[in-house]
């Protein structure tokens, strides 16, 4: 089984960002970027499948700026056998990102591809499905757990129910939660063994995909403070303010 | 003028109705000609009975098909596409249901998504959360093509009932279906409580619960109050509360009247869970947690000490 990827470069989730003062954008200038926190999760539970003999192949790739080499270095660190950069300077919407994705799913044929949830920034949720949908294959979103079952899978998934189990044919789409497992820390010799890891770079504009970019984001603002409230010195003061406000 | 298309949510023949009250409360607000709601069943008529009531809705339309015993995204997608035609907009709850389903009909019909709309400023113009909720950005889709959304529940209202029930049209879909994706089985559901997304009071326990069997006094502490439950993701990956409890950035976002956080120490992405609670109260033993910068009530000490005389005195 060959198992793509998705990891996004985005602002750590550490970064408390703050919108520029005139509205038009989110000032990420000299923030510290990461690996999507659930797209590492998605990578760990690739590499597990490799480990445990399920998975031959591990590619990680990525649609954005030539800085997102970081992430796809830390990717080929944590363990995937290589990478592929698309390379753009516009911040792809998810439509986009899932035609880049088809390209390269018709380019590697993988059986199974792995992304996060969502990616913390844009908060969209919307790559896996839509990958799913333009390939017309199975989806199964949120998963915490993924047990491979023959020629496919069974995936439980985080629903607001609760746990739900899918049976889902390969070649599907899985997108992960974050209880489905813990990433590995990266040591230093990874890092030396991650350097001669084949990296493919490709120019996005080359592909031809078509723009999927229809959004237009036109303002950014920060959301309405909530005030600080009193502090209440012992329960009956907790009581009466409960009381005084009528929630009891 | 606009022609709205809202996809249902039920299960075991309920529709949830807060969910899809609020995308017609998110509808209305574009003044559309038609709000219409969309129910894909084995037997569409009980739950098609129960939207056609909902304040707002001018028609429902019923699809029954043994395809739909499950709400999965691959099997009700291509209907989803296929009953759209002639809509301008069709909407879905932000809940997993509308999250799993709704990018799959968008990328079917070849449409960027607005995920998570909290305001409608006109048609085609929404504002929705980004960052974990620390940015609020102002969105245009394109004029003239299909907008599909899904609608933040914390940031609308339910629409009430209407006296007299909107038609229900019954109607056959012959969208190909796959067979790719199969339903296994679900576990969970705490289901006594109040449901958390819709209760008027949440009593919420974080990782200073310190385990499951201490948790329970957060279940005591909830009933007392006829409460739903929350949880911290601390809490939850712990394994004292089950995942569906799990409140903030990639749990359930909700708007209580009362919410009450109890050893939680208000982590951004919790927060973003519950920045709609009308009253929030914490109880933490750290005078310094960040939860007390937003809280409109805040009591500093033992939760261990404080829930249980707190419950004496309710
Ligand atoms: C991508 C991502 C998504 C996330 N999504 C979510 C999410 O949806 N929801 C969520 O909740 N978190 C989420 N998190 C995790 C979040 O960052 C925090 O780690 C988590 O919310 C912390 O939970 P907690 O407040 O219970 O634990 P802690 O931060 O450990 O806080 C425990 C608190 O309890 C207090 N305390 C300890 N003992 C007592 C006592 N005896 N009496 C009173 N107070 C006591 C402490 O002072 C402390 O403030 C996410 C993180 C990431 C990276
Ligand atoms: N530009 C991108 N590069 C790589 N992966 C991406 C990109 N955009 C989205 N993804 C993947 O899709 C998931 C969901 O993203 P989103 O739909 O934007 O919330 C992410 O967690 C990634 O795994």
């Amino acid at each position: 089984m060959k198992i793509l990827v998705g990891l996004k470069r985005v602002v750590d989730y550490t970064v408390r960002v703050q919108v520029k003062p005139d509205g038009s954008g989110v000032a990420t200038d000299g923030v510290k970027m990461s690996i999507n926190p659930f797209d590492e999760i998605a990578l760990e539970e690739a590499l597990r499948l490799r480990e445990t003999g399920k998975a031959t192949e591990v590619i990680v790739a990525t649609i954005g700026p030539q800085a997102a080499m970081q992430q796809l270095d830390s990717g080929l660190a944590m363990g995937a056998n290589r990478a592929i950069h698309v390379k753009t300077d516009r911040a792809v919407q998810p439509l986009t990102a899932a035609r880049a994705f088809m390209k390269l799913i018709e380019q590697e044929k993988p059986d199974l591809v792995i992304l996060g949830k969502q990616a913390i920034d844009d908060d969209a949720n919307q790559t896996g499905q839509m990958i799913a949908a333009l390939w017309d294959r199975p989806q199964a979103t949120f998963a915490s757990k993924i047990e491979v079952d023959g020629s496919s899978l069974h995936v439980t998934r985080e629903v607001d129910a609760g746990l739900e189990t899918l049976a889902i044919d390969l070649p599907a789409v899985v997108t992960v939660d974050l209880r489905l497992n813990t990433p590995r820390f990266i040591k230093l010799p990874d890092i030396m063994k991650a350097k001669a890891k084949p990296r493919a770079v490709l120019e996005l504009d080359s592909l031809g995909v078509e723009s999927g970019d229809q959004l237009s984001y036109v303002n950014y603002v920060a959301p309405p403070k909530r005030q600080k409230g009193a502090m209440v010195a012992d329960v009956p003061a907790l009581v009466a303010a409960l009381k005084q406000k009528g929630l009891i | 003028m606009s022609k709205v298309l809202i996809i249902a949510e039920h299960t075991n023949g309920q529709l949830n109705v807060a969910a899809t009250a609020k995308c017609v409360s998110c509808a209305v607000k574009m003044q559309p000609s038609a709000i219409e709601v969309l129910v894909l069943a084995v037997d569409a008529s009980q739950v098609a009975a129960q939207a056609a009531l909902i304040a707002g809705v001018t028609q429902v339309i019923a699809v029954s098909n043994s395809a739909n015993a499950h709400a999965l995204a691959a099997v009700f997608a291509p209907q989803v596409v296929q009953a759209a035609a002639g809509y301008t907009h069709v909407f879905g709850p932000s809940t997993t249901f509308g999250k799993d389903l709704m990018p799959r009909v968008a990328a079917l019909l070849g449409v960027s998504q607005i995920s998570d709309v909290m305001a409608v400023i006109d048609a085609h113009t929404f504002n929705r959360p980004i960052y974990a909720g620390n940015v609020v950005a102002t969105v245009k889709a394109p004029a003239g093509q299909i907008v599909v959304a899904t609608v933040r529940n914390a940031s609308f209202q339910a629409a009430g009932a209407q006296a007299s029930a909107a038609p229900i049209v019954v109607k056959t879909l012959d969208a190909a279906l796959p067979t790719h994706t199969r339903f296994v089985g679900i576990v969970g559901g705490s289901s006594e409580r109040p449901d958390l997304q819709t209760a008027a009071i949440v009593i919420s326990g974080g990782r200073a619960m310190g385990s499951a069997d201490n948790f329970k006094l957060i279940y005591d502490f909830a009933d007392k109050l006829k409460a739903g439950v929350g949880a911290s993701r601390a809490a939850v990956d712990a394994g004292y509360a089950p995942n569906d409890m799990q409140v903030g950035q990639t749990g359930k976002i909700i708007s209580p009247g009362l919410y009450v956080a109890v050893g939680i120490s208000g982590a951004i992405q919790h927060l973003t869970g519950i920045k709609d609670a009308g009253t929030i109260v914490a109880i933490n033993k750290d005078a310094e947690a960040p939860i007390f910068e937003i809280a409109d009530i805040g009591l500093v000490g033992d939760l261990f000490t404080i829930v249980p005389e707190l419950m004496r005195a309710l």
